[in-house]
């Protein structure tokens, strides 16, 4: 199924009741087992976006909605969550198994798919751990699994791996990658990283500062497999290039504002 | 020739607090010799101190005739009850108010208008409407109990992680479901904290309800051998009830370790 996110605005009230724009007429689709990231400078709406996908805040104006064949007992959405958002009272197993308890999986499929994402996202050994027992990696294996074992339409991933320290993280990029290319899961990646974004992505949608707008859709040319040696090559640099040029003035603009947003984006 | 030198030394020592555990049986030990050789000098009447060795002796004696457990297990049913009845809804209620506006509308106030009554001053009130037997005395420690157990458990509630209960929702929980498997584990450590100070409460509230009208029970043994002036079965009275809430407390700590395995370990 494709994500289509057709003239989407949304606008909060701050504290002083005024009306704050986070997302004005944006419009954006992830076609069905495509890796499209999401990239835009700090308080651009980017996780309002996510949210609003995921049926977690309603929109103001505008719609999302799915296209195609839909497939009974599988999701519209999934997310991977930047904090892993793990229920710390559930072992890992039991952590990668909520989704399917609240899709009314039964006990046996249940476990086998448990085991099948446990083992494809490398925890196995680690299904009777809890979170607090885990590494900063080893929990957002488990958010990835847990996310994944629904299968859903479109996978959300916000600022997954910005929690993780520099090396756990290009490991984990690496692993995602190899995650999707046997699973085809399509995946709407959410980062403000340009190198994670031209890395990882089919194509890079660059969204404005708040409120976001989208600037650019920028396809991203480099053969798959991913290696890490391809950062060098000219279609790399040039999107790379093409992508901060979109975004410089808007981050720097961003940097002298005094306030910080009050939602995270 | 050598150098002056300044040899660091640990600037810290004296904030560390070594754990002294010979100490703190020792101390215990202490105080009932100092006791019992008090008494053997002849310095204070019996009737006002009774040695520790005839308390134990008129303990043993009790025990042996049957006296002891009737008293204490008149107690302890009327704990068992009321302690159990006062839990329980207090943790419904402190569930209902946390969760649900409404119920917190309707609610909040009738508690905090009804909480800083002294439970102790309803008890004739109790007595009038439940008669003089069981159930008012059940009712009185039933009463005390639950106003800890709805606070503490309504605080465990509104604590609940918002990502946790936004990271249950994207996977499709709904209302009961987020009760269940978010808010009620997240609310348990507050709830097992409601459950200790609540214990201390209900022995209390019983111990006086026994001295005001009963004919049997722990709180009535001690008031009953106050009027003899049999200061050595007062003081048995005294020993059962330290030993009921230093047990209660070590029952209930141990229950938490079970039930809350992830804060343990």
């Amino acid at each position: 199924m494709r994500v289509v996110v057709e003239r989407l605005s949304k606008t909060f009230a701050d504290r002083r009741g005024r009306e704050v724009a986070a997302l004005r007429q944006v419009d954006l689709a992830v076609e069905s087992q495509e890796f499209v990231a999401l990239l835009g400078p700090s308080g651009c709406g980017k996780s309002t976006l996510l949210n609003v996908i995921a049926g977690l805040l309603p929109a103001t104006s505008g719609q999302v909605y799915f296209e195609g064949e839909a497939r009974p007992g599988r999701p519209t959405s999934a997310t991977v969550f930047q904090e892993f958002a793990l229920f710390p009272w559930r072992t890992v197993r039991a952590n990668v198994e909520f989704g399917l308890e609240e899709l009314g999986v039964s006990g046996a499929e249940r476990a086998e798919r448990t085991r099948r994402y446990v083992d494809m996202t490398g925890l196995a050994g680690f299904e009777g751990k809890y979170p607090h027992q885990l590494s900063g990696g080893m929990r957002q294996r488990t958010g990835i699994a847990r996310a994944l074992a629904v299968e859903p339409a479109v996978l959300l991933m916000d600022e997954p791996f910005s929690a993780l320290d520099a090396q756990t993280r290009t490991l984990m990029m690496d692993e995602l990658l190899g995650i999707w290319a046997r699973t085809r899961q399509s995946i709407l990646y959410v980062t403000h990283n340009i190198q994670e974004a031209v890395f990882m992505a089919d194509r890079v949608i660059v969204l404005s500062r708040r409120p976001g707008e989208v600037l650019d859709v920028v396809p991203i040319g480099l053969g798959r497999p991913r290696r890490e040696s391809q950062q060098t090559e000219a279609a790399f640099v040039q999107a790379a290039e093409r992508i901060w040029g979109l975004i410089k003035s808007q981050a720097q603009a961003a940097l002298l504002e005094s306030a910080p947003a009050e939602r995270g984006g | 020739m050598s150098m002056p030198r300044l040899v660091v030394v640990d600037r810290a020592a004296f904030l560390r607090r070594p754990d002294h555990r010979t100490l703190r049986v020792l101390a215990l030990v202490g105080l009932v010799i100092l006791w019992e050789a008090i008494t053997r000098t002849g310095w204070v009447s019996p009737l006002f101190l009774p040695a520790p060795s005839a308390v134990l002796a008129e303990g043993y004696d009790m025990a042996r005739s049957g006296q002891l457990f009737v008293h204490l297990g008149t107690s302890l049913a009327r704990l068992a009850w009321g302690f159990g009845i006062g839990a329980a809804a207090g943790i419904g209620v402190g569930v209902a108010v946390g969760f649900f506006s409404l119920a917190d509308a309707v609610v909040q106030p009738i508690i905090a208008a009804t909480f800083p009554i002294p439970k102790i001053a309803l008890l004739p009130l109790l007595i009038l409407w439940l008669g003089i037997g069981e159930a008012s005395k059940v009712a009185v420690v039933a009463l005390g109990v639950f106003f800890p157990m709805a606070i503490n458990t309504y605080a465990g509630v509104r604590q609940a992680d918002p990502l946790l209960i936004r990271a249950a929702v994207s996977f499709g929980a709904g209302r009961w479901s987020v009760i269940r498997k978010v808010v009620l584990p997240s609310a348990l450590p507050m709830v097992f904290a409601g459950l200790k100070l609540g214990a201390g409460i209900a022995l209390l509230l019983l111990v006086a309800a026994e001295q005001i009208a009963a004919d049997a029970g722990i709180g009535f043994l001690i008031l009953q051998s106050g009027n003899l002036m049999d200061t050595t079965r007062l003081m048995v009275g005294i020993v059962v009830l330290s030993l009921l809430g230093v047990c209660s407390h070590w029952a209930l700590a141990a229950l938490e370790r079970t039930v809350i395995p992830w804060r343990h370990s």
